[in-house]
């Protein structure tokens, strides 16, 4: 008998009169011990399916039909009270975002000891002694200090241990892992997953890994669930699936995951060290850049006596994963943030140095697109005003022209013209990101800046727009500053990569340097940590 | 913690100061001398040699920084000078008023703190939509209603159609229901706003379906996760609230005839009796600020983030 058998299982949301079927009739088994991994992007109903498996949709969502059979028993209609002894003691939840899941106001150890708690498993003394048990098992150091701290005294990485602990607390046959790393940084989400792995071999617990990470399912389950809009697109071994995959849509996800399959390094351009080439000035010059924040009595230096140059016309990352200054680095660049001291300068101007006016109109010439183009696009604004602000701000043309040169733009970006009069919401991520693109372009700007501009998409859509942002490049001869903790993706849209690790650069080179023969120990880990290494040698 | 108790405490003090040199100024600037008004009033039949000893014998005779220097010297001392209208120190007219209107306040502010509660808690977990609506509307309802109307109608309503409580005389306790309520009414409005507000946006956090997923119910969600969170906005917004209670007892008191600080300002607004009118602005000035000052330093106890910014170890 199968630990979990999902039979059928439609899952509806009713907003007003409006039924929107997220999950239709999908099944699948776990097996006890085993790791099986839902995949697929968002809006795919994987973490829907994972939210109804422990009863926690939210209030507007129910199974509409279907079976949940947890060792054997329907769970699927139970009720929230009923499903109270499920939960915590036989299905435990390792959730996304270790920062907003754990209580601000309450101890770690309160927060550990409550799943033993609930379940009323042992005196004050004992819960105790086994909070100490579990902070000692998954992996935190001096476990007595752990327990009394609070969440935000702890990284993310500890947090999210936290939440393991909690949720192994009583030794459940099955864990629901529901985007358990996407937060995390590389090397930490490597090591958490590491843990995952070793609990589920020493308790012989199974899990249900949610994700959207083709890396991460491919190099930490048995099975594959592949997912789209609500229905099962394909599933079976993980092996088999990547090695054979039979949908059509598994292959293109499988395509598309920078990575699973590594796209050839971009040809260098223009060709490197030509005399010509060493004579035009650099696009971007940052020499022994230095911010320093006073927190308290001591100064703390978030970029430490960074130092590298741009070509025209090609693209230079910066690596490295959060707090390593990267962000910073990119605020100093764009004048957002002004350096405590060393230079900045963008086709020989000092950027450091403006002020008034002159800070203004450069602002014309550096370009910045966002992580969260929902977050960067005014939510009132139709996305022709959006593109036109721009060229209103620096009246660069008259009302019939920004309308004739918005029009432009949003077909340079691929966008239909339908979308000029549309509001942001009505748009998809990767829609909204070329909105922002769009609008980075509007003054013909010389340099754009690009913060973690592809990391919230989906796969799919980010190849789409890292094309997008090849092809401009091309034919604009725009210069790209990419910003990314993603070194898959940096791989295959850079030239020029800069390794960042607390406020300093580690490494400089061009991305096949760094990628094949990296010189620095904390670029050979990073590399070491992008998840589907592992598959990329078993297929 | 230190810092940041002696950094709080010297704002405190400076909001006081500025809040009384406003009061002493914008009272100088009022047209009319109320010294004048008073006893140059012909029945008295005094004359303008004699007005002008009382003139001087009030100070009112020297140069305004003189007068502003000899006053804040006697605030600082805890002289408030003498009540133009009847002569006496205005620091027993204050202590006459002060516990008639710290009962209503005090009164007030639980009931209206109860009213909040439970008006939020009831539309945050009710089962039905239609419950939670009809909930949700009342605040607005409640922050619209003028308190000098609710008052009446309360009179009318539980006094005299269904003689529940007496108009006049009855115990003390008999005497606070009405204006107390009528007190709490329009207070409760914005503390039960924001209450809901920050009950729903607290349910929504990603912890809580972490509790949940470990099998706490929903009443354990709701009193060892939720409502301390949710606790910290409403607090804000209580300590601003507070100050409303003094405006709010001025109509109370007047209208259902109790005696104290209210009914004070009332009557000395009405004959210009700057010393007393002075006394209160700073009087209401030193209750605001001391709530506000209670409540800042409540923050770093309810929420660790802050006392990790202010300096305490946890």
């Amino acid at each position: 008998m199968s630990l979990l058998e999902v039979r059928d299982l439609t899952v509806a949301y009713r907003t007003g009169n409006q039924v929107h079927q997220a999950v239709s009739g999908i099944s699948f088994t776990v097996e006890p011990g085993e790791v099986v991994a839902v995949v697929g992007e968002s809006g795919s109903g994987k973490s829907t399916t994972a939210h109804a498996i422990i009863g926690l949709l939210p209030g507007n969502g129910s199974v509409d039909s279907g079976q949940i059979l947890l060792g054997g028993t329907d769970i699927a209609g139970w009720s929230s009270k009923r499903l109270e002894s499920v939960r915590g003691a036989q299905i435990g939840l390792i959730p996304q975002d270790p920062t907003s899941s754990l209580n601000p106001v309450k101890t770690i150890g309160a927060q550990i000891g409550e799943t033993l708690r609930i379940h009323k498993r042992g005196d004050r003394r004992t819960i105790a002694r086994q909070v100490i048990e579990l902070l000692t098992r998954v992996g935190l150091s001096d476990p007595e200090m752990r327990a009394r701290q609070y969440p935000h005294e702890l990284s993310g990485g500890m947090r999210q241990r936290v939440l393991i602990a909690g949720a192994i607390a009583l030794r459940p046959r099955l864990i629901i892992a529901d985007e358990p790393t996407s937060a995390l940084d590389v090397t930490v989400q490597r090591r958490i997953l590491d843990l995952i792995d070793d609990l589920r071999r020493e308790f012989g617990t199974a899990v249900l890994l949610v994700t959207h990470d083709l890396g991460v399912a491919a190099d930490r389950s048995d099975r594959l669930v592949v997912m789209r809009n609500g229905q099962v697109e394909e599933q079976g071994t993980t092996r088999a699936v990547l090695a054979g995959p039979q949908a059509d849509y598994t292959r293109k996800l499988l395509q598309d995951a920078p990575s699973l399959t590594p796209r050839r390094f971009r040809d260098a351009r223009p060709p490197a060290h030509t005399p010509a080439a060493d004579e035009q000035p650099s696009a971007i010059t940052v020499r022994d850049l230095v911010k320093e924040y006073r927190i308290g009595r001591k100064p703390f230096r978030a970029v430490d006596g960074v130092s590298f140059e741009v070509r025209r016309g090609t693209t230079h990352a910066l690596v490295g994963e959060s707090g390593s200054g990267k962000t910073t680095t990119a605020r100093m660049i764009v004048r957002f943030a002004t350096p405590t001291s060393g230079s900045v300068t963008i086709d020989g101007t000092d950027v450091a140095r403006l002020r008034g006016e002159a800070l203004r109109r450069f602002r014309r010439r550096v370009q910045l697109v966002y992580q969260n183009p929902a977050g960067s696009l005014d939510p009132r604004e139709s996305v022709g005003d959006i593109v036109a602000e721009p060229l209103r701000n620096f009246r660069l043309a008259d009302r019939a022209g920004r309308s004739k040169r918005v029009r432009e733009l949003l077909d340079r970006v691929a966008l239909p013209q339908a979308a000029y009069d549309r509001r942001p919401r009505e748009l998809s991520g990767g829609q909204r990101q070329r909105v922002a693109i769009a609008r980075a372009l509007a003054v013909d700007p010389e340099v754009i800046v690009l913060d973690e501009a592809v990391s919230a998409l989906d796969v799919t859509v980010q190849a789409q727009i890292l094309d997008l942002l090849d092809g401009l490049q091309r034919d604009l001869g725009l210069t790209y500053l990419f910003i990314s903790h993603d070194l898959a993706v940096v791989r295959q849209i850079s030239d020029t990569v800069s390794v960042m690790r607390k406020g300093r650069i580690v490494e400089t080179g061009t991305t096949q340097q760094v990628f094949h023969a990296p010189q620095h120990a904390y670029t050979g880990e990073l590399l070491a940590a992008v998840p589907g290494a592992g598959a990329e040698q078993a297929a | 913690m230190t810092r940041y108790l002696a950094l709080r405490v010297g704002q405190a003090v400076l909001v006081l100061w500025a809040a009384f040199t406003a009061g002493f100024v914008l009272l100088q600037l009022l047209p009319g001398d109320s010294i004048l008004i008073k006893f140059q009033n012909p029945e008295l039949g005094l004359s303008p040699d004699q007005i002008a000893e009382i003139r001087r014998l009030y100070g009112s005779d020297a140069p305004a920084i003189v007068r502003y220097v000899h006053t804040l010297l006697g605030f600082l001392h805890g002289d408030f000078g003498y009540s133009i209208d009847t002569g006496t120190p205005v620091l027993d007219r204050l202590a006459e008023g002060l516990p008639a209107t710290a009962k209503l306040a005090t009164l007030g502010f639980l009931v209206a703190v109860l009213i909040a509660v439970t008006i939020a808690f009831v539309s945050s977990y009710s089962r039905f939509a239609w419950i939670r609506g009809a909930l949700l509307a009342l605040p607005s309802l409640f922050v619209s209603v003028p308190t000098f109307w609710l008052g009446i109608v309360l009179i009318q309503v539980f006094s005299f159609q269904l003689k529940l409580v007496p108009v006049i005389g009855g115990t003390g306790f008999e005497q606070l229901i009405l204006p107390v309520l009528t007190l709490a009414v329009p207070i409760s409005a914005p503390l039960a706003q924001v209450l809901a507000r920050s009950l729903d946006q607290v349910q929504a956090q990603p912890f809580v379906a972490v509790v949940a997923a470990k099998g706490a119910s929903q009443r354990w969600i709701l009193w060892r996760h939720v409502a301390r969170n949710a606790l910290l906005p409403t607090l804000t917004i209580a300590g601003v609230t507070f100050g409303e209670l003094i405006a709010g007892s001025v109509v109370t008191e007047t209208v259902f005839g109790r005696n104290g600080i209210g009914r004070l300002t009332e009557q000395a607004v009405a004959v210009q009796d700057t010393p007393v009118m002075l006394a209160i602005v700073v009087l209401s000035a030193t209750v605001f600020v001391l709530v506000n000052l209670v409540v800042d330093l409540l923050y770093p106890v309810l929420d660790p983030r802050l006392a990790a910014k202010v300096g305490v170890t946890a």
